[in-house]
């Protein structure tokens, strides 16, 4: 009995747990997006500043994911494979950005790009604008998303071993055959996984942002930082209807996940 | 393709994996490379493979020098110990993965590559396990997999890896025994690394015995079998009783008893070890012989084509001794009975 008794409510402080902060968060926050009906809502996220902030977060993902996919890969295929001096070095590098706060990181590309830095008036002497302005916003965004694919791919990197690839080299495969051939189909979904999250975060990232972009609107704000705008001006209809479309895409990439997950699970 | 390994060293940090090896191989020989853990066999394979930089010594193919050439342009054949299968890939693309990646050049045409490994899968007879991934394989299904694909380029020199190290018994025996008739097929030149000597004396026509990355001994199974050059190779191969002894006069004394031992070698007087394998010793119950010392039987074991008895000497030492099934019950031993021990002929003894 007492088992069963630790096991009931083990589970039953876990759900009490969930429920109280992810699915009645989740809840309020499609709630209130049709607080005001429906038409509110299409209004709210089908205003130019909604669109172009959901649209400057889509190509900020859409550019930090093929970026740090190569990077990931590359950065992977090196720590796995091969031994080199720095090889610690760059390991602990890699999960830099998980280590320091959003917010920090943000602040370092101000102190390296912005009009007070040391590189700031040949910035502007050359007219190259990177804070407070789109490049700004995709290194803040790289900076802080590009652990996911390494982190990913090394553990599973190691754990297949160059075995296959070695192979591969001994029956003649040149460097491009190997990788087209063996190495990326055999990460496959250690990468899509890696890409799910990479996503995820890419999509989301507020801090480091919000540092860099200088909250113009219509210009630089991505959505979330449009969410904390509208919440500011007291709209709470529309900043949870453009809250709903960031929880919608979260779900998405939720399920994704799962399914990526459980596809490594299978034998082969 | 002959093989000639001249002077290599290879060094892992402090770890001296190959220390100045020197070897031939005669077009179509098939030598084992024997040696335990950590003796430099591998890394010695994959530098011939080019799959491992020697730090020192060069390398030739036929005669052709291919210290430094990749991998690919040296037409060897490598078998892992661990298959190194593509996983993501069926039998039959495994077997045409060395023919896909050809030069487009001297690449078979799509039915030619087809028609090849079909061929090649007959020869290991996987012909109806095709279209199967590697994962639904056995293990001995799985290192035929390997060996068509190695064999599919046509390679001159075949390297194998341990080729049966992960395999259970019963498998073991049975691939051995046919992989020695696809090289009497094939004669393709093939170096085979193992740790088991059994393997290596059974398939080999000569065998290198390896030790601490240097060669210890090169020769066929029987000579380094009934004639090793040094102590390791003789306590490698097999069983072997070791008896710590000195020699006077031209005779070795082994505890009180003297037993005539090869003492060319020796000094007068100085400490020397003999070897002298199980089944070379006899067991007596009375007292027949000069050369007999005494023990205690401590432990029988009947299972097998012999029985294998184990026993203390007079001197405390513990000595293996292998009897016939009918010597066994002709003297009727048991744990406690009094014995006297006896090499069965004087040149059984080694000394090193």
């Amino acid at each position: 009995m007492r088992p069963r008794l630790v096991r009931g409510g083990l589970i039953g402080v876990a759900l009490a747990f969930l429920a109280l902060c992810l699915v009645m968060p989740l809840v309020a926050v499609f709630a209130e997006a049709f607080a005001k009906g429906f038409e509110v809502y299409w209004a709210s996220i089908s205003e130019p500043e909604a669109r172009r902030a959901l649209w400057l977060t889509a190509v900020v993902a859409g550019l930090s994911v093929p970026l740090n996919m190569t990077f990931g890969i590359a950065a992977a295929w090196a720590i796995a494979r091969f031994r080199f001096p720095g090889r610690q070095l760059l390991v602990t590098l890699i999960d830099l950005p998980f280590a320091v706060s959003p917010v920090i990181s943000g602040l370092i590309f101000v102190l390296l790009f912005g009009a007070q830095s040391a590189l700031g008036p040949w910035l502007e002497a050359h007219d190259i604008t990177i804070i407070f302005a789109i490049p700004g916003i995709m290194l803040a965004t790289l900076f802080v998303t590009f652990p996911f694919v390494a982190r990913e791919l090394i553990p599973m990197m190691e754990e297949q071993g160059a075995d296959a690839e070695e192979a591969a080299v001994a029956l003649g495969a040149s460097g491009v055959q190997l990788f087209w051939r063996v190495t990326l189909p055999q990460i496959s979904w250690g990468l899509m996984h890696g890409v799910v999250l990479l996503t995820a975060r890419a999509v989301g990232e507020f801090g480091a942002v919000s540092v860099v972009s200088g909250h113009i609107r219509g210009l630089t704000n991505t959505a979330p930082l449009h969410v904390e705008i509208l919440y500011n001006e007291y709209q709470f209809a529309a900043a949870f209807a453009v809250a709903s479309v960031l929880s919608l895409f979260a779900l998405l990439s939720l399920g994704l996940r799962r399914a990526v997950e459980w596809r490594m699970a299978q034998p082969r | 393709m002959s093989i000639e390994v001249q002077d290599l060293s290879k060094r892992f940090g402090t770890f001296q994996a190959a220390d100045a090896v020197s070897l031939q191989v005669a077009s179509g020989e098939l030598v084992g490379l024997l040696g335990p853990s950590g003796s430099g066999k591998t890394t010695l394979l994959r530098m011939i493979a080019g799959l491992e930089t020697p730090d020192r010594g060069s390398i030739l193919l036929a005669g052709r020098d291919v210290t430094r050439s990749r991998a690919a342009e040296r037409g060897v054949g490598f078998v892992f110990q661990h298959y190194a299968l593509f996983r993501h890939l069926s039998v039959f693309e495994n077997v045409a993965f060395g023919l896909r990646v050809q030069p487009a050049k001297v690449r078979l045409s799509k039915q030619g590559i087809k028609d090849r490994v079909q061929e090649l899968l007959r020869l290991v007879q996987l012909e109806t396990l095709a279209e199967r991934y590697p994962s639904q394989l056995s293990g001995g299904q799985r290192q035929r997999v390997a060996l068509a694909r190695a064999l599919a380029v046509e390679p001159k020199i075949l390297l194998l890896d341990e080729p049966f190290g992960a395999l259970d018994a019963r498998v073991r025996k049975d691939l051995r025994r046919w992989l020695r008739a696809l090289h009497e097929r094939l004669h393709v030149t093939t170096l085979f690394v193992t740790h088991d000597q059994e393997e290596a004396l059974e398939l080999s026509d000569r065998v290198v015995i390896m030790h601490q990355g240097r060669v210890e001994q090169v020769g066929t199974p029987e000579a380094v079998y009934h004639s090793p050059s040094t102590a390791f190779v003789v306590e490698f191969l097999g069983d072997v009783n070791i008896f710590h002894c000195r020699t006077e006069d031209g005779r070795t004394y082994i505890g009180a008893p003297s037993l005539d031992a090869p003492t060319d070698r020796q000094q007068d007087a100085a400490p020397t070890r003999v070897f002298v394998r199980p089944h070379l010793l006899d067991i007596s119950l009375g007292w027949t012989d000069s050369r007999q010392f005494r023990a205690a039987v401590l432990m029988v074991n009947p299972a097998g084509p012999i029985v294998r008895v184990e026993l203390e000497s007079e001197w405390g030492a513990i000595v293996r001794v292998d009897l016939s099934q009918e010597r066994y019950r002709e003297l009727g031993l048991r744990p406690g009975t009094p014995v006297f021990v006896a090499p069965k002929a004087e040149d059984v003894l080694m000394t090193a």
